[in-house]
């Protein structure tokens, strides 16, 4: 009806409904809330304005008046309080078993690349009904990774992962925002996300010429820049064996216990002396300023296809700064 | 209808002295608001323009005005100005100044010099913020986001962030002057319970102002020595952290929003009950919830970080915390609604900005429910919704307490009335504009446009020219009292002492006061707001019979 004057943004993921509903419910109790002091006010100015001889009556107030109406908005308030929160705790925990996309933002462009090898530029290809998790990280500001269709939106930090989720619903073509201001082109750091039937999204997968797996580049890169000699798949390592460590508590030699996630292991590679696990030696070189956050991202993918089964612990929003 | 002839003129705050050093050197605390009135009025016109070429930037959706680099540079320098330069000091340094030794039956604040040491500071800050302009300006955003700020602006960022720092401590020095003030100047007979809101109302900003101005000017400069010194604290790539940065920013940001509305609620609550002839409904309740706002207000600041990467738990700690700063906003709306009932209402140009600000305020304020709301905060974090909303509180709360003020205490000030037709007329003018410009942007934001956007995708453009409609309609509605008053000056009808039939001790000496305020110190015996006592003036307009 409103090509060029749509009031309502397209809904096309599965969390977008649980939001429009809380919104709509905002929006009427704001509506009604508003129609009452107005008509209140419009009243009392119409019934009360200065007539001759017509005194202001004076009245102290009253307790009782003041204690309900603090008392019934604050009920409401935690009404609201609690629906969103129960919406946001949804929204901040990645199911497990999400296809993992990972994400690198850059003055001014999106650089995904699937866990599958593709990678893709301002453009990201989805298939309807599955779930996605967005691991994303910034090569210099913060951005922020914005899909107003499926209501999402998480910043995108230097030095540190963030993560996002969703599940589109619907076939189409969709905005993707960069939302927090980041230079020159913010404006222009846009893009789309593509929703496709599944048929359509595997052809579009095959379509494609890769390298091979994101984890098989990070293999790559492993045994490339020496990890695997200290690293190694048995005990006698000089480094801890990697296998199957993510996502499961690790015991620092300073006492700390911290969930290995993505951002430990981004960590533990950049700066390993600052989390050195228990009972090994801090010896393992320093990589900050050697690996790229792409090779990191690959690195990470690879580390977390050691795990037997499917990544096991969702890692939350996994933003803690060590 | 004439008023009593003054032939000859007393002596006043105004003719006590002429000249401009009697101006630049002067400690008394009335000619101060006038220094702060000219400066800051300089300062709103510049954030005025800024952002008139910001609302014809988007009147397409392609960048095609200025340049892109111009674009972001506009955005940050109208929020900057308006917000350091305008708001901040607006209603406390001007009518505050003006107003809060009268209302307390002080000769002068407790710091004359240091008040005329503020006015020094704001403009050193000032002059630097337009060398800063002129030279090239900055493009930060008003935020200062690192490592943006730190590490990847080409811009004007130290130059900004000194003048920044500097005004801070004009706005420390003013919150000083009224606490001492308003703790050890009162007349006798003013006890805490006798003070008018305006004075309650005007100590929370102050408290804030205090507490709160040192943690900006402290970030700001990790900001000036992370660009300048190289330092490591907020850029990840140096071992800081970027999200260090917005919680410190944040932590006086936040409550800086107060500084902005608390005194436009302070004036809102003199207005409405001059114009309703009644004391306020809920005197205690409408006095403590201004503290409550002070102090909860400084809990809050993490819910502009929602999306920004903090932890689930903290977030829902702020969510909450946010909700209760909600409760005592909203008794001030329902407390100023009741002040009407069985009142006597008159609809002078002050009245017709309180209404406006009810409204306003109002709607920003349930707006902000949206925000404070985790789950929809997500979606409209960072986009118009969010301009929209904080300008109804800035705009639509503060500015419009600023006029409305400004229209109240003019004869005070002047010794002039203001045309009361065109009065009304602007104060139509500001509403209708404001409302059409900022309307829009709720639906911009929840449809998904984000803020600080140069150029933006099609479909968003109907509102889009709707916003710039509204904002040429309001800047009429600004520039029409700035002409009417500086007019009045000359032309207005001179005033009476008491024009309002206003309670309050700045209504019982001359208008324009003396230069010690009163003649002899007064001595209260009376309730604020004893508008029974009081004879309502004679109405300028009829009066039904």
């Amino acid at each position: 009806m409103f090509d060029n004057f749509p009031l309502w943004p397209i809904r096309a993921s599965a969390g977008a409904g649980n939001i429009d509903a809380l919104y709509i419910f905002l929006v009427a109790l704001s509506a009604l809330m508003c129609v009452a002091i107005f008509a209140m006010i419009v009243v009392f100015a119409t019934m009360y304005r200065r007539r001759r001889g017509v005194e202001a009556e004076q009245i102290e107030g009253s307790s009782a008046l003041e204690i309900t109406w603090s008392i019934i908005p604050l009920g409401i308030f935690m009404i609201i309080f609690l629906w969103g929160a129960v919406i946001y705790f949804h929204e901040r925990t990645p199911p497990r078993g999400a296809a993992e996309v990972y994400v690198v933002a850059k003055q001014w462009m999106w650089k995904l690349e699937h866990e599958e090898g593709q990678r893709e530029i301002n453009e990201l290809h989805v298939p309807v009904g599955r779930d996605v998790k967005l691991i994303m990280t910034s090569q210099d500001v913060i951005h922020s990774f914005y899909i107003p269709a499926f209501r999402i939106k998480q910043d995108v930090l230097p030095g540190r992962y963030t993560t996002a989720w969703f599940r589109a619903t619907k076939p189409g073509t969709y905005h993707l925002f960069c939302s927090q201001y980041c230079g020159t082109m913010h404006s222009g750091m846009i893009g789309q996300v593509v929703v496709m039937e599944p048929a359509q999204y595997q052809a579009w997968l095959a379509g494609g010429t890769t390298t091979g797996s994101l984890a098989a580049s990070g293999d790559s890169l492993f045994q490339q820049l020496g990890c695997s000699t200290c690293h190694r798949s048995d005990t006698q390592g000089r480094g801890p064996n990697l296998v199957g460590i993510f996502g499961r508590p690790v015991h620092l030699e300073d006492g700390r216990t911290v969930i290995a996630d993505e951002n430990y292991i981004r960590q533990c590679i950049l700066s390993p002396g600052t989390n050195v696990p228990s009972g090994f030696k801090p010896i393992m070189p320093v990589f900050q300023g050697l690996v790229g956050e792409e090779q990191l991202t690959a690195l990470v993918a690879y580390i977390k296809s050691l795990n037997p089964s499917p990544s096991g612990a969702a890692s939350g929003t996994g933003t803690q700064n060590p | 209808m004439a008023t009593a002839a003054i032939t000859t003129e007393r002596d006043n705050y105004l003719n006590h002295e002429y000249g401009i050093r009697s101006w630049l050197l002067t400690t008394d605390h009335k000619r101060i608001a006038l220094l702060y009135l000219a400066s800051i009025t300089f300062f709103f016109f510049v954030g005025g323009f800024f952002a008139l070429l910001i609302r014809l930037e988007l009147l397409t959706p392609a960048g095609d005005l200025v340049l892109a680099d111009t674009y972001n540079k506009l955005f940050t320098m109208h929020g900057q100005v308006m917000i350091f330069f305008f708001l901040i000091p607006s209603i406390p340094a001007v009518l505050g100044n003006f107003l809060v030794p009268l209302m307390v039956g002080a000769k002068d604040l407790a710091f004359p010099r240091i008040n005329l040491l503020s006015w020094y500071l704001y403009i050193i800050a000032g002059v630097i913020y337009v060398i800063c302009i002129v030279t090239g300006g900055v493009d930060t955003g008003w935020t200062f986001y690192t490592p943006f700020s730190t590490a990847f602006s080409n811009t004007k960022v130290i130059e900004a962030g000194i003048a920044i720092f500097i005004v801070g401590f004009s706005s420390i020095l003013t919150g000083l002057n009224f606490v001492v003030t308003i703790h050890r100047m009162r007349a006798p007979g003013m006890t805490w319970s006798r003070l008018p809101l305006f004075i309650w109302a005007m100590y929370a900003t102050s408290i804030i102002q205090l507490l709160g101005t040192p943690v900006l000017a402290i970030t700001l400069l990790l900001v000036v020595f992370e660009r300048a010194f190289n330092l490591g604290i907020f850029d990840p790539t140096r071992g800081g952290d970027p999200l260090l940065f917005q919680h410190l920013f944040w932590f006086y940001s936040h409550p800086a929003v107060y500084i902005m509305i608390l005194p436009a609620m302070a004036v809102e609550s003199e207005v409405v009950a001059c114009f309703t002839r009644k004391r306020i409904f809920g005197y205690n309740f409408v006095a403590m919830s201004s503290i409550a706002i002070a102090v909860f207000g400084f809990l809050v600041w993490a819910h502009h970080m929602f999306v920004a990467g903090i932890s689930l738990y903290s977030a829902l700690v702020f969510s909450i915390l946010s909700y209760l700063v909600a409760v005592p906003s909203a008794i001030k709306v329902f407390n100023w609604t009741a002040t009407m009932y069985k009142g006597s209402i008159s609809f002078d140009t002050p009245m017709l900005y309180a209404f406006g600000f009810i409204g306003l305020f109002t709607m920003g304020g349930l707006t902000g429910l949206f925000l404070a709301c985790l789950g929809i905060d997500v979606h409209v974090h960072d986009t118009y919704f969010v301009i929209a909303h904080f300008h109804y509180i800035m705009v639509g709360g503060a500015v419009m307490g600023y006029l409305g003020g400004m229209h109240f205490w003019w004869p005070k000030i002047s010794g002039r009335m203001y045309p009361e037709g065109w009065g009304r007329l602007a104060a139509l003018l500001v509403f209708v504009g404001f409302n059409l410009t900022f309307f829009p942007q709720f639906i911009l934001g929840y449809m998904g446009m984000p803020r600080r956007y140069w150029q933006y995708p099609p479909e968003f453009q109907v509102l889009n020219v709707l916003s710039t409609a509204g904002s040429t309609i309001l800047a009429v509605g600004y520039v029409l009292p700035m002409i009417y008053f500086l007019w009045s000056m000359r032309y207005g009808k001179l005033a009476d002492d008491n024009p309002w039939g206003a309670a309050g001790l700045e209504w019982k000496t001359s208008s324009p006061p003396p230069t010690f305020n009163f003649d002899e110190e007064p001595v209260v015996t009376w309730e604020a707001y004893n508008y029974e006592e009081i004879p309502a003036p004679l109405a300028e307009v009829p009066v039904e019979q």
